[in-house]
């Protein structure tokens, strides 16, 4: 591995003072040997980074208009929307931006979840990633509470109570969030304050995600550790491409969003400006939060509904080790692929039931949902892993790529 | 902390070492813990929210069976003037069976005026029921939009997810027509 560009005298006076093109290249150059056999679930990251990005530059845009202020903020929204010179293309890539950072980073999630990536040695990693998502769900809760609409006044109203469940100091903590005796301008302010902190917060949370992720490399498909260089290839250019071609398709959905329905992923109610007097009369969360929302109120009691909630995102934490297979991917695992599948409808449903009123047979979709959803992780993974058979793994990386080269199925079926 | 980086063998020197650590470190947790404070206090309400604790209320207007809606700490207070079948209905309910148990008597100062803080004890959402075109529930009270509590005609959680009853503000009456409320 010669260091990159050794020719050039000025990268060279550069690189003796500041190594910072070989650092550049052990990172995301060809100094950085990935797995040779991942598939396009592996662009997932780079394009979260990427959202990520869009979000940071077109919210430093929007916050040189907007107005954090109860009186004013719906306001200068509308201002963004119809005066400020492209405002209205930079709100909508902004709003849209978030569901498809949240899209990515799901993907990203569930493919860890098939592919057994936060199984040893990366549950550190894991858990850095699990912490990223809940500082997103902060950040994202706050920047939908900045428009002032009535959904966001509602919203902010509905997530903030929920510390009032909390006996003893539930009142005084919702008080001191709220900077007064309900949601208002002072609590609106401080949203503001903290939805432009997060994003760096999540920046620097991700750097400590790639470095977790850099210290074992890549999981892959086969989800068989990499065992020489016949197994990898250099990340750049091979990866470079393979994400920047992802990339072009992730703009064009976006685009699609942005151009073509940018309003659909919200809701209508949020352009009536916030009366703390009347509530909606159906509240629901945007899309990414559907499914904990449905948690939340299949539990017919304040604490309980909050507790189960937290324990939805909590039980993600301990998966390395619930999860009992000496396998990591799925691929692998016919018992535990099936309820791989089964999980995943679950989490739809839940997100179905999330969006529509707690009424009638809902309630108890909602309820038979969220009980699987624990069932899950509590119960089958740790009983699959212990009792299934595995497929016969491939000898190697190199080994299975070769086979699915010969048009062959991917593995050689064992002999269970 | 409590290890020496001495080569050993000073037995004195190593626990006035530990002393010496402990205190240090007790003085800089105590220092940050107190410069933390102002920090964190800040977000507390403010004197000019505190400032505007109480509202008063002229009820003349208010016929018998109408509601208005007035705001207090910038939180909806639903009064209502009750009717006399309403009045009937708070009382004709065995108490101790209610999930927040609370006599109609203990909740009013004058019956046919009902005065509680509009906020579902739930999430905190508005209940409906103010206007007479409003969904009232099932107990001819109030009915949350948001996660389905039913409140009777005394404000006290009868069905849903709410733990408690409307709330009764702290408010007194100056005269037969006004209140204070807070």
């Amino acid at each position: 591995m010669s260091s990159p560009g050794s020719g050039n005298r000025i990268v060279q006076w550069i690189e003796y003072r500041l190594p910072i093109f070989s650092w550049l290249d052990h990172t995301v150059g060809s100094g950085y040997p990935a797995p040779k056999n991942l598939n396009y679930l592996w662009n997932m990251g780079s394009l979260a980074g990427v959202a990520l990005v869009i979000q940071i530059v077109t919210g430093i845009v929007l916050a040189m208009h907007y107005v954090p202020h109860g009186n004013m903020a719906f306001d200068s929204v509308e201002h963004i929307m119809r005066n400020v010179n492209y405002g209205w293309l930079i709100r909508y890539i902004h709003a849209n931006g978030a569901s498809m950072f949240f899209l990515v980073v799901y993907i990203h999630v569930f493919r860890g979840l098939y592919y057994g990536s936060y199984k040893y040695p990366r549950e550190l990693l894991w858990w850095i990633g699990l912490a990223i998502m809940l500082l997103m769900m902060a950040t994202a809760f706050m920047g939908y509470v900045l428009p002032w609409g009535q959904m966001s006044f509602w919203a902010a109203t509905v997530i903030t109570n929920l510390f009032s469940a909390i006996p003893l100091i539930g009142e005084p903590i919702v008080t001191w969030l709220w900077g007064g005796f309900a949601v208002d301008s002072p609590t609106l302010q401080r949203f503001y304050s903290l939805h432009y902190l997060l994003p760096f917060v999540i920046a620097g949370v991700v750097i400590v995600h790639i470095w977790a992720l850099h210290t074992h490399g890549s999981n892959n498909p086969t989800g068989i550790d990499v065992k020489g260089p016949q197994d990898t290839l250099p990340f750049h250019p091979y990866y470079t491409v393979k994400d920047l071609f992802g990339l072009g398709l992730f703009l064009i959905i976006f685009a699609y969003w942005v151009f073509y329905n940018p309003n659909y992923l919200g809701h209508p109610d949020n352009y009536i400006p916030a009366n703390p007097l009347q509530t909606p009369p159906h509240i629901v969360p945007e899309w990414y939060l559907l499914p904990y929302y449905a948690i939340l109120r299949a539990i017919p009691d304040k604490l309980g509904g909050i507790v189960v909630m937290g324990a939805a995102i909590g039980v993600l934490f301990l998966i390395p080790w619930l999860d009992t297979s000496r396998v990591r991917s799925a691929t692998f695992r016919p018992i535990y692929k099936q309820f791989y599948w089964i999980l995943v409808a679950d989490i739809l449903i839940l997100g179905w039931v999330g969006a529509n009123p707690p009424e009638g047979y809902f309630i108890l979709i909602g309820q038979l949902a969220t009980a699987y959803y624990f069932l899950h992780f509590i119960i089958v993974m740790p009983f699959v892993g212990w009792f299934e058979t595995p497929r016969q793994l491939p000898d190697s990386i190199a080994t299975s790529v070769l086979d699915k080269g010969g048009g062959a199925d991917t593995a050689k079926e064992g002999a269970p | 902390m409590s290890t020496t980086t001495s080569g050993g063998g000073h037995g004195d020197d190593a626990s006035r070492r530990d002393f010496l650590y402990i205190a240090t470190g007790a003085f800089g947790g105590i220092g940050t813990a107190l410069a933390v404070w102002p920090l964190i206090d800040q977000m507390n309400p403010s004197s000019d929210v505190l400032a505007l604790a109480s509202t008063e209320v002229d009820l003349s207007p208010v016929k018998e069976g109408q509601a208005i809606t007035v705001v207090w700490r910038s939180k909806p207070v639903f009064i209502r003037h009750r009717t006399a079948t309403e009045i009937e209905a708070a009382r004709n309910v065995i108490v101790e069976d209610l999930r927040d148990p609370q006599a109609d008597e203990d909740r009013v100062q004058q019956d046919k005026w009902l005065i509680m803080v509009g906020v579902c004890t739930h999430l905190g959402c508005v209940p409906l029921g103010q206007k007479a075109t409003d969904p009232q529930g099932e107990f001819g009270g109030w009915f949350c939009p948001c996660h389905g509590s039913h409140y009777d005609t005394s404000g006290r959680i009868r069905k849903g997810p709410a733990p408690a009853n409307l709330m009764v503000p702290p408010y007194e009456f100056l005269s037969d027509t006004t209140i204070k409320i807070g």
